[in-house]
């Protein structure tokens, strides 16, 4: 969460600084008004978006079947293996059997019924209590979803964090030079090569594995670190840049262009208004008239992107995370899928929406700060 | 419609966008071809087949073709079966019952060696079983004896490479190298062993303790190349995945996307026209949908669920109805509702759906089209994306499925490079020719982009 906050607040300065004061207090109470407003609706939105996915994770009840026959199996296994009880009779080896089925049934909450039980995931979910994994484990070899999905979250932050910043930025950098020489080769180039963004990430890691760690073996598969991972803090963190390389290459690739593109169209779009002619005609820099009269108009629609960049860093990738072996959340929530454990598909779901919600809130907010023309309260 | 019929005249001044249409043609031309000549009860078996379907083929090699691009020729599979009389037969009575000669002699022309030995057998007698003894001899002269076994009724099949008699001879006579190497390496091999060319012959001589004894045999000299496209890890011919794949990318694309976008667009229209409480439910159920993350749910659906590509293609269509459109649709809605011909409509008595169909959705046809056709290749994509995720339809032969089966099988880590570029390359071209002709449209119903 730290960096996205820190990154609003900075945004959150900027119509201080060029407007002054007296916008701001004109603007504090509808501002307040309003959000009071957003932060319920966004708030029972967030209710309903859980409670179907918990819905949809416990599918009606049938996931519980499957664990219930799971939870049959293995304690049938355990009885019968264990030798302490072998000269027991079949009919008392079954009562045994069924009372531990049924005391284990018990312990995982299995007993209640699923709308009961499908109300009190909504509420433990949405007080964070994310509760205990069925079967996955921390690396430290915690049960506690909470501290499985914190473990991975660093990983996935660091290479979406950097990916998706390194691209915004350099996006934005480039559509600003592309739309100041327009027609030029360069930005013919990025114009016909945009098509080339339908294709996810992971396809052009595919491709990007194959030619630089099965060809040419200068780079790493996959995964997190070299193993052994080195004991060195300098060498280790080095030994992660180079893992990062590939993956920071497919991302980039894989939307930098189509994001190029529509920036480019948008700052042509904006640098042909009359005001900006006007400030030609005026004669002011180049440089003035992007900041004053091009950026500033946009501005509203580059924080709406770069919030929607960090909400992309929330949800990791599954199939990005499967390719490149990397140990984030999206590798997680679809083993958590491929193992029932639907605490910790919950778990995801449940933070990625609160985190939605958050960067949705904000975003409004910010909107009505930037926007004069956005009608609040309405 | 006027628009409609412009815009497609004015493609032709678009180079990008006659590309990408000549690449729809060709993947409808391919797709057409595929469902004739392999139909889908038969691609289904053939992709589900196992051993007993592809029994004549090597496992992972290459497609054919690449010996034109390489001086060292890489060996094809030869099959030689009695049944289609490519073995000389001879049978001689023996007491009681017969001896049986298969005599099989192929030419030898590769630069590498073959990829393995089989012989499969089908035999059939009364009681006691036939005794087979069978001799290798190659091109300059030498006796290599291979085996000698009973064979069981009906089929069996003797494997070269994993014949622990076999391999110890082949060590102690020929030196430490398998068995498929061993039987075709020159003599004297040196550093570098290379096969020796020219004819080979086998024998198969079987005694038989009755006279009614059948027997045949086929003896497969697996090559490392195979046919227009290269086989993967069950031997099954990856042209019937690939050549299949063009069909269900297509439909999936095209369905998924045309669902979602008029649903998108009709929802819209019909929020903005009813307003008020309509609307707002509307827009409180695309928040809500907003929240849900489309693939996580998608990966629930496939393993909770059902794995059939359409139970997935509805789950998709269904999340991307209340998707991110419905917004932008509903502005460009907002704008129309206000133009003076729909106050004209309503003047002269129109009803609300007349109003909507007829008056409202049209006009938003041609920012539809563009939006329609850059959507297709997303959700192509998506659907390689959940066979690469392992979620894949069970049945279906799909390009993602390919591509899930040689990163599974560790493909790029063998350098088996052709079992994921082809699939990945049809998959790109695809993609383009959606992308490229969507962009184009999009340049053509939008002019205020064509300056751009």
């Amino acid at each position: 969460m730290g960096r996205g906050m820190q990154m609003s607040e900075q945004v959150l300065a900027i119509p201080q600084k060029i407007t002054g004061i007296s916008f701001f207090q004109s603007t504090l109470v509808r501002v307040l008004r309003y959000t009071l407003v957003r932060g319920v609706t966004l708030f029972i939105t967030v209710i309903v978006g859980v409670y179907l996915t918990v819905l949809i994770a416990n599918m009606g009840g049938y996931v519980d079947q499957i664990r219930k026959g799971e939870i049959r199996e293995n304690v049938t296994i355990q009885v019968m293996n264990n030798p302490a009880l072998r000269s027991l009779d079949p009919d008392a080896k079954r009562q045994l059997i069924d009372e531990r089925v049924r005391l284990e049934e018990k312990r995982l909450g299995l007993d209640q019924p699923f709308l009961i039980r499908g109300f009190r995931f909504l509420e433990n979910a949405l007080t964070l209590r994310l509760g205990f994994a069925q079967l996955m484990n921390s690396n430290s070899g915690s049960r506690q979803v909470k501290l499985i999905l914190l473990e991975r979250l660093p990983a996935t932050l660091l290479l979406f964090g950097v990916a998706n910043l390194f691209i915004f930025f350099l996006s934005l950098f480039l559509a600003l030079v592309l739309s100041r020489q327009y027609g030029s080769f360069w930005d013919r180039l990025f114009v016909v090569l945009s098509p080339s963004s339908s294709a996810p990430g992971w396809f052009y890691g595919l491709f990007l594995i194959l030619i630089f760690a099965g060809w040419l073996r200068i780079l790493p598969f996959g995964d997190l670190v070299d193993a052994p991972a080195p004991r060195s803090p300098v060498l280790y963190a080095l030994s992660v840049g180079k893992h990062l390389i590939l993956p920071i290459m497919a991302l980039t690739l894989s939307s930098i262009f189509l994001s190029v593109y529509s920036w480019r169209t948008f700052f042509l779009i904006y640098s042909s208004e009359d005001y900006v002619e006007l400030a030609k005609a005026k004669g002011l820099s180049g440089r003035a008239i992007e900041r004053r009269y091009i950026l500033r108009p946009t501005l509203p629609t580059i924080v709406t992107n770069f919030m929607l960049t960090v909400i992309g860093l929330w949800t990791g990738a599954p199939i990005f995370e499967t390719v490149f072996n990397w140990p984030g959340l999206g590798r997680t929530l679809y083993q958590a899928v491929g193992l029932f454990d639907v605490p910790v598909i919950v778990g995801s779901t449940v933070i990625f929406a609160y985190l939605l919600a958050i960067t949705v809130f904000l975003l409004d907010i910010i909107y009505a700060i930037l926007d004069p023309r956005v009608r609040i309260g309405a | 419609m006027q628009t409609v019929k412009d815009a497609l005249r004015e493609i032709r001044r678009y180079p990008s966008a006659i590309a990408g249409l000549f690449i729809i043609f060709l993947l409808v031309i391919v797709s057409i071809y595929a469902m004739i000549t392999i139909p889908y009860r038969e691609a289904i078996t053939l992709w589900r087949g196992g051993e007993g379907v592809w029994r004549h083929l090597p496992r992972t090699v290459p497609p054919a073709w690449i010996n034109h691009f390489r001086s060292q020729k890489l060996p094809e599979t030869i099959v030689l079966d009695s049944r289609k009389g490519a073995a000389e037969r001879q049978e001689s009575p023996l007491g009681d019952g017969k001896t049986i000669t298969l005599f099989y002699t192929f030419d030898y022309q590769a630069d590498d060696f073959p990829r393995e030995i089989n012989i499969f057998f089908e035999t059939s007698f009364k009681e006691r079983s036939p005794f087979a003894s069978i001799k290798w001899y190659t091109p300059d002269g030498r006796e290599i004896s291979i085996t000698d076994i009973g064979l069981r009724t009906g089929s069996s099949s003797f494997r070269f490479n994993q014949d622990d008699k076999l391999i110890r001879r082949i060590r102690r006579q020929i030196g430490d190298v398998p068995v498929e190497v061993g039987l075709f390496v020159a003599p004297n091999p040196g550093e570098n062993p290379r096969p020796l060319k020219g004819t080979y012959q086998v024998k198969i001589q079987v005694t038989a303790f009755d006279p009614e004894t059948h027997l045949d045999a086929e003896l497969v000299v697996y090559g490392k190349v195979y046919g227009a496209a290269g086989t993967d890890h069950l031997r099954r011919d990856l042209r019937i995945a690939l050549l299949w794949g063009a069909p269900v990318a297509l439909a999936f694309g095209l369905l998924a996307a045309a669902g979602t976008t008029i649903t998108t667009m009709i929802i819209a229209a019909i929020g903005v026209w009813f307003s008020g409480l309509v609307d707002s439910l509307i827009q409180r159920i695309t928040e809500v949908v907003m929240m849900l993350p489309l693939l996580p749910i998608l990966i629930m659906v496939g393993t909770f669920y059902s794995r059939s590509i359409w139970v997935i293609l509805g789950v998709t269509i269904l999340l991307n109805i209340f998707g991110s459109g419905i917004k932008t649709y509903r502005a460009v809605f907002m704008q129309v509702r206000e133009s003076p011909y729909v106050e004209a409509a309503q003047a002269y008595g129109a009803g609300d759906w007349r109003i909507i169909f007829r008056y409202l959705v049209p006009r938003i046809v041609p920012m539809l089209i563009p939006n329609l056709v850059t959507m297709i290749p997303t959700y192509v994509f998506l659907e390689a994306s959940l066979a690469v995720l392992g979620l894949g339809d069970p049945v279906l032969p799909t390009w993602g499925k390919v591509i899930q089966d040689a990163v599974a099988h560790g493909a790029p880590y063998k350098a088996l490079y052709y079992w994921v570029l082809e699939p990945a390359m049809l998959l790109m071209v695809t993609g383009l020719g959606f992308a490229m002709l969507g962009f184009s449209l999009d340049r053509i119903f939008n002019p205020r982009l064509r300056e751009m």
